[in-house]
């Protein structure tokens, strides 16, 4: 009511001047909207016919020149994945009137079978209908020419040279390279994110996993442009002017093909994971999860059947083992251990234990893998013979903040930064962590007893092949750490300029040089009379190596027997190793998913890599497997 | 009993609508419907996001319409002060998109704070004017007038010349309605014209080329000027009644760019013709008509400043629009009112309305 008051105040005058005010804005308005409606008339009557001509010659268009993909070569120089050209049949759905009755019409003069078919609907629910879709693609020179003489029966469907990306290794090193397919929705999102858009007009394909999608920006180039003018059917009758596309820039990975085929093969039909650093660079050598897939089925939209033979397999072929895979690592945490022991003083290397066996702690009596204990135990003792009670009291003494710290600093339990999306960050366990991970008051607590088994590699603890990978390359290294890569360099395709990835440690560790030397020796030790010694047997090298067994399943007191345990349920087997000691140029991480024990079956694997990359040496057939000292 | 409920809830549900307001703006939202449908049916179908933009605008409408004017005038300093920090913000932090800041990201989502200023700045200064009514000396103005200089200034700055010149516009009509005197007025149009020259070497380049391309849209085909060569002739081509809908060959094959968006005119006018035009420009100098009805009879100076810089905000926006499109203003980033696809714009718009809608019904409530 109040609101009312100061106009019934307001003076006549001010009144009448404000209408006045009022009536001009009428007055403008009336004589803006006539100035435009005046414009339309120009346009719409007395231009008419100019613009009607206008819009019926109106022809021309810009064409995208889709630009040519990079080329993905190993370090070697073989070529992991180029282009190759073939003719497809492409049919575009707004200009033809009865799809289906086209479809069968075509089937007559060129082969389309019903799967042929079937990924057509797909693609036309995912398309635009104004966008030219592939009914067959690798037409044959006889197809090409067949369809030609009968094309005025098939307005809409036209015969285009397209580009297709091709891996010719097929499977090797499927998880590393990734693939392409068309785009979709959720990528044109990211390109939009991206501005990209502008730069995609044309393109139809997109990395979707692996180093394809990674540098997927770095891969596309630049899209050229073609002013064309079309005739009413929308067929292009003459080149007007080009704007010529920038090829895509080429990658040369530190992957070596041949090493990474070598070593899949070796995995046999098991399934597991493997990752090679140069610890030097941080180069990943080599990038294996098996089993493995052949990318090649993606490109086109991959078939229903072939979708479901990979979606549904046990072994799970699409899931990147290597990045996404988390796993206890067993015994192959024991060396890290040690090193921390070393580091924060907590242990010197001559400090010894007396091993019963087990180690009572809490009321719950841990037990080692040897009866009866291995009597009086140092550290290199501890190593090579992977004696548990040195690291549940090491462990106890230490206690968990400290083993987080160091092993945090190791990378555990961290994303790599690894140039492939989507890599997993495992677990390293920690009071912080638990109350992060448990809902419950009651399960956030950290017991005294759950430090003891994550001392060694049990427990809470779950790290990726990659994070051991990392860490056994920064230990080989002497704590100078790099972020693993699989690029070592983009080349421009324009000024042919090399781009380094990743030229620079990540971070130094203040490690002492001494303690560093005695956790290698130990090592050492493991592949010359400890749980290595016969796999590496007659090397001809000096390396270092730890085994691992992560429990898949716990067996309360009872004796572990693999051959009574079905195989699901099977111990992983780990093994970590580098080489040569002195002058390491390799080190990697072993995963045999239900392999039993490391030794057993992951140590076999690492000795053909070693004995390939150091020497050149192909295996000779598969590795027997038999029994040898438990880890 | 229910009978008397049922009476008095559907008083309540339209007591403080105004039915010619209502009318013409769903007029308007039906069309728009129908011409998005068009513009985009071929290729991701926006229809059903539109509506659903149109519910949630006619809610807001809704229930902006049933606040009276003193308690919208609450609004008017939180929202401009809280508008200044997030342009400030934007300056400092913002997302680049096309080369421009104008997005603050919030981790989930992206906003736009110039957007909020579109109301923010008139109902600051409407309530600045209202609170010193009393006694309004030259003083006054000045003050308005930095008060809008400063958002308008972050926002030309992003650069968003579109949005600058509504938000500027809103807030030059509120001190045009508050009785700014004609001397300044005819001043800064004087002064306006002399820095013209100054201003060019100011723009970016690529608002100068726009500029050009308004002079001679052929001197760059490909560029700038393909928008208006190409919105020209899908309107000239539209003839007297228009090529039908769903039927527009330059909106069809694709030559009309942004054409759900700021382009929506182009289709259309391409499809219905001039008879449609003089029917969509008869629309909305019905809205605007009643909006400065509305302005003269309010009752108090925060009620007329405000409906009169809504008002002819309006108009600002369909003719900045309307006159892009058609080639006879430079291309700026201006919806067509409830016709344009986007949830935002429609939104704000929709409260305008609201805002007109409580001006007029609480006025009658205060002579009952």
């Amino acid at each position: 009511m109040r609101a009312g008051q100061s106009s019934l105040n307001a003076p006549d005058r001010e009144l009448d001047r404000f209408r006045f005010r009022v009536a001009l804005a009428g007055v403008a308005v009336v004589a803006a909207f006539v100035l435009l409606v005046s414009r339309f008339f120009h346009l719409q009557v007395v231009q008419h016919d100019y613009y009607t001509t206008r819009a019926e010659d109106n022809r021309i268009s810009l064409v995208p020149i889709v630009p040519n993909r990079g080329v993905i070569v190993d370090s070697k120089g073989v070529v992991l994945a180029r282009n190759y050209s073939a003719f497809t049949l492409e049919i575009t759905p707004s200009k033809v009137d009865d799809l289906d009755a086209t479809i069968d019409g075509l089937s007559k003069v060129i082969e389309i079978q019903p799967k042929d078919r079937k990924r057509f609907r797909r693609l036309l629910e995912e398309s635009k209908t104004f966008e030219s879709l592939p009914i067959r693609s690798r037409l044959s020179e006889e197809e090409v020419a067949r369809f030609a003489a009968h094309r005025y029966r098939f307005p809409g469907v036209e015969v285009k040279a397209r580009l297709f990306r091709q891996y010719p290794l097929g499977a090797v090193a499927s998880h590393a390279i990734g693939y392409i397919s068309r785009i979709n929705k959720r990528d044109m999102e990211v390109i939009e994110e991206s501005e990209q858009a502008a730069n995609y007009k044309g393109t139809d394909h997109i990395g979707k996993t692996g180093i394809e999608q990674k540098y997927e920006f770095e891969l596309h180039g630049e899209t050229g442009y073609e002013q064309v003018e079309i005739d009413a059917g929308g067929r292009a009758i003459r080149n007007l002017s080009r704007t010529a596309p920038v090829q895509g820039n080429n990658l040369t990975l530190t992957l070596d093909s041949r090493l990474q085929e070598m070593a899949e093969k070796a995995f046999g039909d098991r399934r597991g994971a493997l990752v090679a650093i140069e610890p030097s660079t941080g180069g990943i050598l080599a990038l294996v999860s098996t089993p493995t897939f052949d990318p090649n089925l993606f490109i086109d939209g991959i078939r229903t059947d072939d979708w479901d033979a990979l979606n549904n397999s046990p072994d799970r072929p699409l899931l990147n083992r290597a990045l996404n895979g988390a796993y206890p690592p067993g015994s192959t945490f024991k060396p890290f251990m040690a090193l921390a022991a070393l580091e924060t003083g907590k242990r010197t290397p001559g400090q010894t234990i007396s091993d019963p066996g087990f180690f009572n702690f809490g009321g719950h009596q841990f037990r080692d893998d040897k009866k009866g204990g291995h009597g009086q135990v140092d550290m290199y003792k501890s190593i090579v013979h992977s004696c548990d009670t040195y690291y549940y009291v090491l462990a106890n003494d230490m206690g968990i903040d400290s083993i987080a710290r160091f092993m945090g600093q190791l990378g555990f339990g961290q994303r790599t930064g690894v140039d492939i999306e989507g890599e997993s960050e495992g677990v390293l366990p920690s009071p912080e962590w638990k109350k992060r991970r448990f809902r419950r008051p009651e399960q956030q607590k950290w017991f005294a007893g759950e430090t003891v088994s994550i001392g060694i590699g049990q427990g809470y603890n779950a790290y990726t092949p990659i994070q051991l990978a990392q860490a056994m390359a920064t230990v080989a290294n002497n704590g100078v750490m790099f972020r693993p890569h699989l690029v070592r360099y983009i080349t421009d395709s324009r000024s042919g300029e090399k781009t380094m990835i990743e030229p620079e440690p990540l971070r130094v560790l203040p490690w002492k040089r001494q303690h560093v030397e005695v956790i290698k020796k130990a090592m050492v030790g493991v592949n010359t009379q400890g749980t290595g010694a016969r796999a590496f047997a007659g090397a001809g090298y000096v390396s270092g190596g730890k085994t691992g067994t992560a429990q898949v399943f716990s067996l309360k007191g009872a004796d572990y027997k693999a051959s009574r345990v079905k195989k699901e349920l099977r111990d992983h087997a780990l093994f970590i190793a580098f080489a040569p000691v002195d002058q390491p140029k390799i080190a990697l991480a072993v995963l045999v998913e239900n392999g039993g024990f490391g030794a057993q079956s992951a140590a076999p694997i690492a000795r053909m890599v070693f004995d390939y990359y150091l020497l050149g040496k192909l295996p000779k057939g598969a590795a027997p497997e038999d029994d040898v000292e438990d880890d | 009993m229910l009978h008397s409920f049922l009476l008095r809830a559907r008083k309540r549900l339209v007591e403080h609508l105004d039915v010619p307001l209502l009318l013409v703006t769903a007029a308007l939202m039906a069309t728009g419907l129908a011409t998005v449908y068009s513009a985009t049916y071929d290729a991701s179908n926006r229809v059903l996001g539109q509506a659903l933009n149109m519910a949630v605008g006619l809610c807001a409408m809704w229930a902006v319409a049933q606040l009276p004017p003193q308690k919208l005038m609450r609004f008017g300093v939180p929202l401009y002060i809280l508008g200044v920090i997030l342009l400030i913000l934007v300056f400092i932090f913002g997302v680049k998109v096309n080369g421009a800041r104008r997005w603050l990201s919030l981790g989930f989502t992206r906003i736009q704070p110039s957007e909020l200023l579109k109301l923010g700045v008139p109902l600051m200064l409407a309530w600045y004017f209202h609170k010193h009514e009393a006694l309004l000396t030259f003083r006054h103005y000045v003050v308005a007038g930095l008060l809008l200089l400063l958002p308008f200034a972050l926002i030309a700055k992003q650069p968003d010349l579109g949005t600058a010149i509504l938000v500027g516009a809103a807030g030059f009509y509120v001190l045009f309605f508050a009785g700014l005197p004609w001397r300044v007025i005819i001043g800064l149009a004087g002064a306006a014209a002399a820095a013209a020259p100054f201003v060019w070497t100011l723009l970016h380049d690529y608002q100068r080329k726009r500029i050009l391309t308004l002079i001679d849209p052929s001197s760059d085909p490909l560029g700038s000027g393909y928008h208006i060569i190409q919105s020209t002739i899908a309107i000239g081509s539209g003839g007297s009644f228009g090529k039908g809908w769903l039927a527009g060959t330059q909106t069809h094959l694709e030559f009309i760019p942004e054409r759900h968006t700021d382009f929506i005119f182009a289709v259309f006018a391409e499809e219905r013709g001039l008879l449609g035009n003089a029917v969509l420009v008869m629309l909305y100098l019905l809205l605007v008509g009643r909006g400065l009805m509305i302005t003269a009879n309010a009752s108090t100076l925060f009620a007329r400043v405000m409906a009169g810089s809504i008002t002819l905000s309006l108009f600002t926006y369909a003719f900045v629009n309307m006159g892009m499109v058609s080639g006879i203003l430079p291309v700026v980033g201006v919806p067509l009112p409830f016709m344009s696809y986007g949830g935002t714009a429609l939104v704000t718009l929709s409260i305008g309305i609201g805002i007109l809608m409580s001006i007029q019904t609480h006025r009658m409530l205060v002579r009952q």
